[in-house]
């Protein structure tokens, strides 16, 4: 019997707002989180821009002890993870506990950890760093306060791949409820990386935009670089609905590919497998699929690529489809991507409204989609896929599908 | 730091024969990076170089390198464009 994976719990922590609604209410309204750095000097960086979740602020939410012991990435992820856990009334029996996991995307780790410490040795001629410096910083981090935090003993891992991190982590945590390794997970992503050095070798690469987000837009020019955690309760479908728990939507399939090509440049093939891994994954066919929330990191080459990929994969069906580029609210947020990328999928099949792409101010003829420019669109929706191609040439694509109640 | 036009030129063909793997003497002022084999992951570290001997900062995105402010169709127009960016960053 091929068990059912349902969505029962989400949180959210972006540049859009602490809490899933405030998310959801960005995304309707088209809403950018992308504006000047202001969470650390940006005097001697030279794209001064970035997706930082303002809102968000540790030192409210959690004591000096805990602090110590949890940088940035970490409390985000407890935070969404609080939300996502509370509203699914996610409360579990001893023997549950054993077969609940936990699977995290997260590409840096406690990278500000690492930033400050670095410093104090490096720059401030300090001779030690905080005691803790390693707890915080293993990129672990993040799945292990989680099951603590929740007290799940079951399967529990981090996953880091780049961009696609995320994706990797609610794919196989899906796969891993489908196949009857465990019974419930929190799953999703964290990542907190918009420090100097980080934001340093990210300029390195001369792939920033100094302006702005703009994917598929003719003008666009550069990724912007965000921050934030995304956390899903997932769960059999039998249990769902024997607890009666409200269910957010099922997840239906997952593809994972290799590039097997390059370490920066996208590939086309890859990232077309992927998509076709998911569909046949999810049992269905590309005419059934109505939405795509994209990879769209707004470089020259990922949007030309993604949006050739598309076309192959969905044939003549690609004019019909809507897609969206919500990385242009709210920033790249690497390893926490997918996870984001997922809330904003579960909210439009939800909801029966996609979310735009912003800042798209010029079409460009190599990608001619339907990218729901600039404003939100209502259209009811049944099935969705969620795209993450990571550097490395590693891609992963998530299918969903809105909840019905069948 | 001062340079002479000379000393630029030579730096600069310096660097792309270091990246390109080729000696300093098959490198000309009119090379171009596709004579040469420059890929976008070559050209972003010739610019890093760049910016590290000359001490200035290079406006170059890999993402459209031809609305970038430096000109990068041949080793000469590199050169010109560092002379400039020196005489804007250091006062010439």
């Amino acid at each position: 019997m091929t068990r059912r994976v349902v969505l029962t719990g989400l949180g959210v922590v972006s540049a859009l707002g602490v809490g899933a609604a405030r998310n959801f209410e960005a995304l309707r309204e088209g809403r950018c989180g992308i504006g000047p750095i202001q969470r650390i000097n940006s005097d001697k960086l030279s794209i001064k821009i970035a997706a930082e979740a303002l809102d968000f602020d540790g030192a409210e939410l959690f004591t000096r002890s805990e602090i110590a012991l949890r940088d940035r990435v970490t409390q985000m992820a407890i935070v969404a993870a609080r939300e996502a856990v509370q509203q699914s009334g996610y409360a579990l029996t001893d023997k549950e506990a054993l077969r609940a996991g936990v699977v995290i995307g997260c590409s840096m780790g406690g990278i500000h950890t690492m930033d400050d410490s670095f410093r104090e040795v490096y720059a401030n001629d300090k001779q030690r760093v905080h005691p803790f410096t390693v707890p915080r910083n293993m990129p672990n981090a993040p799945a292990s306060h989680l099951s603590m935090e929740f007290g799940l003993k079951g399967p529990a891992w981090t996953v880091t791949t780049a961009c696609a991190s995320s994706n990797h982590a609610l794919g196989q945590a899906f796969q891993m409820i489908r196949s009857g390794m465990a019974d419930t997970a929190l799953a999703g992503g964290a990542e907190s990386g918009l420090t100097f050095g980080v934001l340093k070798a990210w300029e390195g690469l001369r792939v920033m935009s100094r302006d702005g987000c703009r994917p598929f837009a003719k003008s666009r020019n550069g990724m912007v670089q965000g921050e934030g955690s995304a956390i899903f309760v997932l769960e059999t479908l039998e249990r769902a609905k024997a607890r009666g728990a409200t269910i957010l939507g099922e997840l239906i399939g997952f593809g994972m590919t290799a590039d097997a090509h390059d370490v920066v440049q996208p590939s086309q093939d890859g990232a077309e497998r992927a998509m076709a891994a998911a569909l046949i994954d999810a049992g269905v066919t590309a005419e059934d699929v109505d939405y795509i929330n994209a990879h769209g990191t707004a470089t020259a080459a990922n949007d030309k690529t993604e949006t050739a990929a598309i076309r192959n994969v969905f044939g003549a069906h690609a004019d019909k489809l809507a897609v969206s580029a919500t990385k242009s609210m709210h920033g790249h947020c690497i390893g926490a991507a997918g996870s984001i990328e997922l809330m904003a999928t579960i909210y439009a099949l939800g909801q029966g409204v996609v979310p735009p792409t912003i800042n798209y101010d010029e079409p460009d003829p190599d990608c001619d989609l339907d990218y729901t420019p600039n404003e939100a669109r209502e259209r009811p929706m049944s099935v969705a896929i969620s795209n993450s191609f990571a550097f490395g040439g590693l891609n992963a694509v998530l299918a969903a599908r809105k909840w019905t109640g069948a | 730091m001062k340079f002479t036009d000379e000393e630029i030129e030579r730096k600069v063909i310096d660097i792309v024969a270091e990246q390109t793997m080729v000696d300093n003497k098959t490198v000309t002022i009119s090379s171009t990076p596709e004579e040469l084999g420059i890929d976008s992951l070559g050209l972003v570290e010739i610019v890093f170089a760049i910016e590290e001997n000359f001490d200035v900062s290079v406006p170059f995105n890999a993402n459209d390198p031809s609305t970038s402010d430096f000109d990068i169709s041949s080793v000469g127009s590199v050169v010109a464009a560092v002379k400039k960016l020196i005489a804007e960053q250091h006062g010439g």
